[in-house]
């Protein structure tokens, strides 16, 4: 029986194929909380394993735990504990958009949420996901970023313990991206709710999350907060500098001891610039490593960071 | 139309009864208002007005048309039950064709299906949906009628009760056609081809204007496995003046057999349609509505 103790997500040698190629092979993760994105290139399997946890898709082998219950075989009870944000994009388009969340909200009703509350009222969730006063228009009439604000307000509307996005800003220009990631701060804080969000951005998961997965070839190669990674995967720094009117660029382990030496030098440095591994080299890092079919694990990876929150 | 103030039945109290009978309850308030939606689309009024008016005014020009075999019987008289039998064929079974193969491939189907009960909830609601979609063609048939060709009824109100109890048990024997025909097709593109097509031929076959007397006698006997022809026969028997069952095929009425042949429709497309359905809903994942947006994107750029 699902109690609150049990971590969100328990993921143990997940594994799936299609038509005999493996998609996941030996995927393993814990969720305890927090928002935590799941980060990979293309085909990585990201949207398979998000099915899987959603009870949408049977998996080949692995322990799946979702709200202490196993997805494959959970009940209704437990479907209405965890909200999804499909990627979605025009259905219901008749529909006005108060009419559809007060016909989704209603499903909601017979299961009372852990503090015993029902689905929320469908005007508060409008103005929560800044929607209001255009409760009264029709779906087909959004722009795509209201569209993808009324689709978290859908995946919200039930008060899931668990939110779980596939790639919820795919399609979104940046203003609506930054729109979108604070809406998602403020109902994780507001709420506690869990959020595991799928997405192939880098900047959107350093922004976002608290932790990232690093989904490469079936297997999650790193696990950690961004900065961790950045750190743990530590690439050469790169130092800068112009003498004598030439720019010159220069990849180290060491940038001091270089610096200390050109300074020392008999030239003249002038715009003298450290640019230290960020998140994206330690991702091109991780995924290159891991293609390059190296057994070995990355320096620090899967590293297992607590985070930040 | 209770379809306008949806916000004053969210307050309705759910913990009466089963979770199922709530989820039922949702489907029909979810049928209701795709309903509404539809009474209010320009397109599908459209549709309804232009087909309704070009079958009166086709059955007007044959107003004075008697039919042979039967003492003053006109044409339009005797068309009037089969166009309401393929009223019914056509609108239940290409409705739901059309309808669920377009909900799957937009991500309705997905979307309820992340709800709780949320299949139960989106079968009933569509089911519901599409039965009422069959009243406003009705009515433009039906209302005008008295006016433009005389008698629609010669039974009086008994009659009446009699034609909607046919009307219903047709409903229920061609609608969970349409469901299937709309899971096994899967896309919109699909349907044209796998479930208009033969529809058209079984509506035209089974006769619409009349008894298919004309066919020959194995093709009579073929048109007597469907639902279409036993419908219209079961709404004749009703609509019709005494006399009428001489144009039938052996010349008589057979509204047991006529009940028999729709129930038997009835309980195999009911066993069938909710299997089909399942099996639908649970192949669809999200991976695969990406996929199709990514190639409705592509067709679209």
């Amino acid at each position: 029986m699902p109690t609150t103790a049990d971590p969100a997500i328990h993921v143990d040698g997940l594994r799936m194929s299609y038509g005999g190629r493996a998609v996941l092979d030996g995927v393993s993760f814990d969720v305890p909380g927090g928002v935590v994105a799941l980060l990979g290139p293309n085909g990585a399997g990201k949207t398979t394993t998000v099915e899987i946890l959603e009870g949408f898709r049977r998996r080949a082998a692995g322990t799946v735990r979702v709200l202490g219950a196993d997805p494959e075989r959970a009940d209704e009870a437990w479907r209405a504990r965890v909200g999804v944000v499909l990627q979605s994009w025009r259905d219901h388009r008749r529909w006005r958009v108060r009419e559809l969340l007060d016909q989704l909200a209603a499903a909601y009703r017979p299961y009372a949420d852990v503090r015993g509350r029902g689905p929320r009222a469908t005007d508060e969730l409008l103005a929560r996901v800044g929607l209001a006063g255009i409760g009264s228009q029709r779906v087909r009439t959004l722009s795509g970023g209201q569209r993808r604000r009324l689709d978290v307000a859908i995946g919200l509307v039930g008060r899931p313990q668990l939110l779980v996005l596939d790639e919820p800003t795919a399609g979104l220009d940046p203003a609506a991206r930054r729109e979108f990631h604070e809406l998602l701060h403020e109902v994780v804080d507001d709420d506690g709710t869990t959020v595991l969000l799928t997405t192939h951005d880098l900047a959107e998961a350093e922004v976002v999350a608290d932790r990232i997965l690093v989904l490469a070839g079936g297997r999650i190669v790193a696990d950690g907060s961004p900065e961790a990674l950045a750190r743990e995967v530590a690439g050469p720094s790169e130092v800068r500098w112009t003498a004598a009117g030439t720019r010159h660029l220069h990849s180290t382990h060491d940038p001091v001891g270089f610096s200390r030496s050109l300074l020392a030098g008999p030239e003249p440095v002038e715009d003298l610039e450290v640019r230290h591994a960020r998140l994206e080299d330690a991702y091109l890092e991780i995924v290159r490593r891991h293609e390059a079919g190296e057994t070995q694990p990355a320096p620090g990876a899967p590293t297992r960071t607590e985070a930040r929150r | 139309m209770s379809a306008t103030t949806p916000t004053a039945r969210t307050g309705a109290a759910p913990r009466s009864g089963s979770p199922r009978a709530f989820a039922v309850r949702l489907g029909l308030r979810r049928g209701v208002t795709e309903f509404g939606h539809m009474l209010r689309s320009p397109e599908d009024v459209g549709w309804n007005a232009v087909i309704g008016v070009a079958i009166l005014v086709y059955l007007w020009t044959q107003r004075d048309t008697a039919v042979a075999g039967a003492d003053g019987l006109t044409l339009p008289e005797l068309a009037l039950p089969g166009i309401l039998a393929a009223t019914i064929m056509f609108g239940m079974t290409l409705g739901p064709a059309f309808g669920l193969a377009t909900e799957v491939e937009d991500g309705t189907v997905l979307r309820l299906r992340a709800t709780p009960r949320g299949t139960t909830t989106y079968t009933v609601g569509m089911v519901t949906g599409q039965a009422l979609g069959a009243v406003p063609m009705l009515a433009i048939l039906l209302l005008p009628w008295p006016f433009l060709l005389g008698n629609p009824m010669h039974q009086g109100a008994g009659g009446w009760a009699a034609l909607v109890g046919w009307l219903l048990l047709g409903t229920l024997a061609v609608l969970p056609i349409g469901v299937v025909v709309g899971a096994l097709c899967g896309r919109p593109s699909r349907v044209l081809p796998f479930g208009v097509a033969p529809v058209v031929v079984l509506a035209f076959v089974s006769g619409v204007f009349g008894p298919p007397t004309g066919l020959p006698g194995w093709a009579q006997g073929a048109v007597q496995g469907f639902p279409l022809y036993w419908l219209a026969h079961g709404l004749r028997s009703t609509t019709l003046p005494p006399g009428a069952e001489a144009l039938e095929i052996g010349g008589a009425w057979h509204p047991g057999l006529a009940v028999l042949v729709l129930a038997a429709w009835a309980v195999a497309g009911l066993v069938a349609a909710p299997l089909l359905l399942r099996r639908l809903t649970q192949r669809e994942s999200a991976g695969a509505m990406a996929a199709r947006l990514q190639a409705h994107l592509q067709r679209a750029g």
